[in-house]
């Protein structure tokens, strides 16, 4: 292992021991805080593996989020798994929805792709919402049975949840800061570059895309289970919320800054902040937030995190290949 | 040599884009270790010859042939893979990287060579390209000279047997041209087979020994480099009759 990566795998082990024994030291409210964050940087940082590298641009990853949160209902409540148990079940049906998805969906290109998936992902809620026996538009809850049997108490029930949520979150971060060191991670960064010049130069664009995709969509269906595991209550509202587990991503990467995966952090914990900060003011905090994206957007296209990348040389987590 | 194994070998290569034709009925064999240049004003097609032969698009009509292959309907990294590889008229470099790294992905994938084994290949092109000392800067910085540079380093850089140059000496001055001519003349002399795109004259006629003249997506001649510039049809259509480049290199 070079210096540098074994440097990012001490601070992220120091980060996550603390993060993981946060129940002992910290209240209900900021476990749920910070599982709520750990979810949304999973999130971004996933979507950032697909727009910011691949050149993916999707506005339809709630069609994995919310598969993966119906899956572990469907696997609990009628196959009597145990909910942890349903989390990597939920992984692979989203994947599997991922390869299916994927060669109809690159056929288009640029915005048509964007809105082929939205389109797609509609289209998963649609159905979802006309199957009676999952509750339709109405949805289902987690029977008292199962959630017990996450853990007898309450607040040990939490705990599970939260460590769950820590262990999606730094995983994912990990594990993409893993890809993007590899052979792949060449070949994203060439697509995110510039995909004229990959192919030319020997990159398998379609496939990169392919896997891409697929991983994608399946790490996104596994943060969606532990998502709804920790609500307890599932519809095709909340489950393929556009808003919610896209709109939302999208602004943290935009205003971190893509195509790096300190920008996917960095806007996850930007976005949290504002919205901490300003709970008190209503509806202002939508417009801030806003506000906050056009000004990134206009001022630099690489977010904030290109501010500091550009200005100070820093790297969290290092990918450069240096010729020694 | 048969004519299958050719490094490149065209035949009634047509390709238009609705009314506008932009190659038509093009044919023309290039030999193992010879140069080719092609010029041509403006629009005459050069480039999209080039993305037709690299695979960068897929021509109307005609056949393609490479090293006793069909590559008529492969994609830009088969070809790739089959020894074909060109520098952009516009450098195309992975500007968030350093010009190793853009060598080294064109070395890893070029060759389909895991990343340690790379780096050897890597470091040879980047440094017989005489970019070695900019190694771990980034490529989006770099001068316009340093660009091409870094297209003809992670051409070479993915092991090719054919390699298309297009206008990489456009833009530069008397002495970085130069330089990149003697490059170059040193590649060529290696073993190299190459097509070469230039609007630089003198640049173009001190490497190649035939020359080709396109104009409006057709070939109107081809031949050795001093008969094609005395030819009259050329220089009216490519130079203009009075032109005083050509009479430069006429003497």
């Amino acid at each position: 292992m070079s210096k540098s990566a074994l440097r990012v795998a001490i601070g992220l082990t120091v980060i996550t021991a603390i993060l993981a024994a946060a129940p002992w030291f910290a209240g209900r409210a900021d476990l749920r805080l910070i599982g709520e964050i750990m979810s949304y940087m999973a999130l971004a940082i996933l979507w950032n593996l697909l727009a910011g590298y691949a050149g993916l641009v999707s506005v339809g990853q709630q069609a994995f989020v919310g598969l993966g949160g119906y899956c572990l209902f469907i696997c609990v409540i009628w196959f009597d798994f145990p909910p942890l148990a349903a989390v990597p079940l939920a992984a692979l049906v989203a994947g599997a929805a991922g390869a299916i998805f994927a060669p109809l969906l690159f056929r288009l290109e640029g915005a048509y792709f964007a809105v082929g998936t939205w389109v797609a992902a509609e289209t998963v809620a649609l159905i979802f919402a006309a199957i009676p026996s999952l509750g339709a538009g109405a949805g289902m809850s987690l029977p008292t049975a199962a959630v017990k049997a996450i853990a007898s108490s309450r607040e040990l029930r939490e705990w599970t949840v939260y460590w769950l949520l820590l262990a999606i979150g730094m995983g994912v971060l990990g594990g993409v800061y893993l890809l993007i060191r590899s052979k792949a991670g060449l070949a994203l960064m060439a697509l995110r570059d510039n995909p004229t010049a990959a192919g030319s130069l020997g990159v398998d664009i379609w496939w990169t895309r392919f896997w891409t995709y697929l991983g994608v969509a399946a790490a996104t269906g596994a943060v969606g289970s532990v998502i709804f595991l920790q609500k307890l209550r599932i519809s095709p509202d909340a489950g393929f919320s556009l808003n919610d587990w896209t709109a939302i991503v999208i602004f943290m990467v935009v205003i971190g800054g893509i195509g790096r995966i300190e920008g996917a952090i960095v806007g996850t914990l930007i976005y949290f902040l504002l919205r901490e900060l300003l709970v008190d003011y209503g509806t202002i905090y939508l417009i801030v937030l806003g506000l906050a994206g056009i000004l990134v957007m206009m001022f630099s296209r690489s977010g904030l995190w290109g501010i500091v990348e550009r200005r100070l040389g820093w790297s969290l987590l290092p990918t450069r290949r240096l010729r020694e | 040599m048969t004519q299958g194994a050719l490094p490149l070998s065209i035949r009634g290569l047509h390709k238009s884009f609705g009314a506008l034709v932009v190659a038509e009925d093009i044919s023309f064999d290039v030999e193992e270790n010879s140069a080719l240049g092609i010029i041509g004003p403006n629009g005459a097609g050069k480039t999209t010859l080039f993305n037709l032969i690299a695979g960068a698009m897929s021509p109307g009509s005609g056949k393609i042939n490479s090293f006793g292959k069909d590559i008529g309907s492969m994609d830009a990294r088969r070809r790739c893979l089959g020894g074909i590889a060109r520098s952009f008229q516009v450098p195309q470099p992975f500007s968030g990287m350093t010009a190793f790294e853009n060598v080294l992905i064109a070395a890893a994938f070029g060759r389909g060579l895991n990343e340690h084994a790379a780096r050897k290949f890597a470091i040879k092109a980047i440094d017989r390209t005489g970019l070695g000392g900019s190694s771990n800067r980034l490529a989006g910085s770099m001068t316009l000279l340093d660009r091409k540079r870094l297209e003809l380093a992670r051409a070479l850089a993915t092991g090719p047997r054919l390699l298309l140059l297009d206008e990489i000496a456009g833009g530069l001055t008397e002495a970085e041209c130069r330089d990149l001519v003697s490059l170059i003349k040193e590649i060529r002399d290696q073993g190299m087979t190459i097509i070469w795109i230039e609007h630089v004259l003198h640049a173009l006629l001190a490497v190649v020994d035939r020359v080709m003249v396109l104009d409006f997506g057709k070939i109107i001649a081809q031949g050795a480099p001093d008969e094609i510039m005395k030819d009259p049809q050329v220089a009216a259509v490519y130079l203009g009759p009075d032109s005083e480049e050509l009479e430069m290199i006429n003497g």
